[in-house]
């Protein structure tokens, strides 16, 4: 379980470049459910899912995973509860380092590395059959390096290394958003098996309504560093791409009155 | 010949130095200049034990120790002190100019007499003359063998010998800590910083580690250097970071592949090859006070070269 209190974050401040990013964020996210995250460009979405992750420190607040309070554990120390996947397919995955050895640094996420060989027999058969599992047809290639294979091909990669250890939270930031459509499918159909299979808890963060509407049990819509829409169950279920896009445009309006109404107060008071 | 197996043995122990600059460059990613000072610590740290009468194996031990912990420090200031890795480097390596005159006492310090490792090989060469002796083999006794020449080339011999024996070793133990958990983790560090953080390895203490290793091997060149040479200065170290990047360079070319084991012996070769030409160069006439410009001018050439031919070869190319 995933328990966010009252989180909040100000990049710059103080600055000309000041962005609350964050302004008070509460979530709670049970076990085995899949949480759909949507927004804005700049409504925070990304940034809430790097706090989770522990790219950096939230100003105030709280982050709770499995009952443990990890608000101030460094990034490498969270990643034994959580997997990611990242926007650039690149990010994923060690380019110079073969397929198997990038599987090897996965099945060794968040435990203890000593001087025993990352590779032995039994860890490289396990990892061919996972890999053959995913019917992409990479399970004899697995001594090329990683940069050798195409975007799709590493992102799908970086989701079987994700899950490769259960995670106790997948966290998945617009994974597909970088790819050509076929493969963004593809993705997805092995996103939406692996969660499934393993009843993963996950938030995942996209741009597509089509995906918002038709993945996950749960939609969270955040404006300006805040949730301020949440769809469950079979609310959730009802939903449908126009429906999502409707609501966008409805925040859409109110921000350009929020804008109005600033440069009024601006032209008034400065 | 002595020229010859002079080079080699140089080269030879040079290739540890090219290994810490192939760790901390290549397999690290971070431009470690701290190998101009720590190579100089290994060979004073070794000279000062070696004078005071140490054991040689035990003087050259602590010697790679101070190395370690010379990399440690640069490490410990990159990242935990968030300084330019290149900044950290010249710090320590500043720093360790006072360290070694420190641990020298004295700018310059010779041997003398001082038993070392490398004497030692010989004390082992002059066993095995016994032990040939002793099964009956005498030397020249087939009259192919000069009385001179055997013993000076046992000599000469033997210590390439034990350099070559102990390079073998470094570079095997190198070849498969890299292929272990710790070391995976640490060349997947060096290649994708953000994909392994997101593992669970901690980025700043690997690369601290990789630098202690790295820079250990560079004093272990050192100190080796210092017991083949017979004296330690405080000035042995200016342009070592250069002089092993040139190896790696070379072995690079050579060996054409980032396969850390070809890159290993990749690193070996070149930094023998790299002697040899210099030697052939001094012999030629090269003016010894020239040599660090034309390793300087070389590795520029070896960096900037790929992309002058890459931007020939499109300039060249006929317009679609």
């Amino acid at each position: 379980m995933l328990e966010l209190n009252q989180l909040t974050k100000t990049f710059h401040p103080g600055t000309p470049n000041e962005v609350r990013a964050l302004r008070g964020v509460n979530l709670t996210i049970e076990d085995g459910s899949f949480v759909v995250v949507i927004g804005t460009n700049g409504s925070g979405k990304s940034t809430l899912l790097n706090a989770v992750a522990g790219s950096f420190f939230v100003d105030t607040g709280s982050i709770r995973l499995r009952g443990e309070d990890v608000t101030r554990w460094p990034e490498h120390r969270r990643a034994k509860f959580i997997g990611r996947v990242f926007q650039n397919p690149f990010t994923g995955t060690a380019p110079h380092l073969s397929i198997a050895e990038n599987l090897a640094l996965a099945a060794k996420r968040g435990r203890a590395r000593g001087c025993g060989w990352a590779l032995n027999s039994s860890l490289s058969s396990d990892l061919r059959e996972r890999v053959r599992q995913m019917g992409l047809g990479m399970e004899d290639r697995l001594s090329n390096a990683i940069g050798s294979l195409s975007g799709g091909q590493r992102q799908s990669l970086t989701l079987l290394m994700a899950g490769l250890i259960k995670p106790d939270l997948l966290l998945l930031d617009e994974h597909t958003a970088a790819l050509d459509p076929k493969s963004a499918d593809q993705v997805i159909r092995l996103t939406d098996d692996m969660i499934r299979r393993d009843k993963l808890t996950t938030m995942m963060v996209t741009h597509s309504m089509h995906q918002a509407a038709y993945l996950g049990d749960r939609l969270i819509m955040m404006v300006r560093g805040q949730v301020i829409h949440d769809f469950r169950g079979t609310e959730k279920q009802r939903l449908t791409p126009e429906a999502l896009l409707a609501r966008f445009e409805e925040v859409r309006r109110l921000e350009q009155l929020d804008e109005a109404a600033a440069e009024q107060l601006r032209r008034q008071y400065v | 010949m002595t020229l010859l197996i002079g080079s080699l043995t140089m080269g030879l122990i040079l290739a540890l130095l090219a290994f810490g600059v192939l760790i901390s460059f290549r397999i690290l990613a971070f431009r470690d200049l701290t190998a101009d000072g720590s190579l100089t610590l290994g060979g004073s740290v070794a000279a000062a034990l070696l004078v005071s009468g140490w054991n040689p194996w035990a003087a050259t031990f602590v010697a790679v120790l101070s190395g370690a912990l010379a990399g440690a420090t640069t490490g410990v200031l990159a990242m935990k002190c968030k300084i330019n890795g290149l900044l950290a480097g010249i710090l320590v390596m500043t720093a360790l100019y006072s360290v070694n005159l420190r641990v020298m006492g004295k700018s310059n310090v010779p041997l003398m007499e001082s038993r070392t490792i490398l004497s030692s090989a010989e004390q082992l060469a002059d066993a095995s003359t016994h032990w040939r002796i002793w099964i009956g083999l005498w030397p020249g006794q087939f009259g192919y063998e000069d009385v001179f020449l055997p013993l000076a080339l046992d000599h000469d011999m033997s210590v390439i010998g034990l350099v070559l024996l102990m390079i073998a070793a470094v570079g095997v133990g190198m070849v498969a800590f890299f292929r272990t958990n710790l070391g995976l983790a640490m060349r997947a560090t060096g290649d994708n910083p953000d994909m392994i953080r997101a593992l669970g390895v901690d980025v700043d203490w690997m690369t601290t580690l990789g630098l202690a290793i790295a820079n250990g091997l560079t004093a272990f060149a050192g100190a080796l250097l210092v017991q083949y040479q017979g004296f330690a200065d405080v000035q042995m170290g200016i342009g070592m970071v250069v002089l092993g990047f040139a190896s790696v360079i070379i072995g690079e070319t050579l060996v054409g592949s980032r396969i850390v084991g070809f890159l290993i012996c990749g690193a070996v070769m070149g930094s023998v090859l790299f002697r040899l030409l210099v030697a052939i160069a001094l012999r030629w006439g090269l003016n010894p006070n020239d040599l660090k410009l034309v390793t300087a001018v070389f590795v520029l050439a070896a960096l900037v070269t790929p992309d002058l031919w890459k931007a020939a070869r499109k300039q060249l190319s006929p317009a679609r």
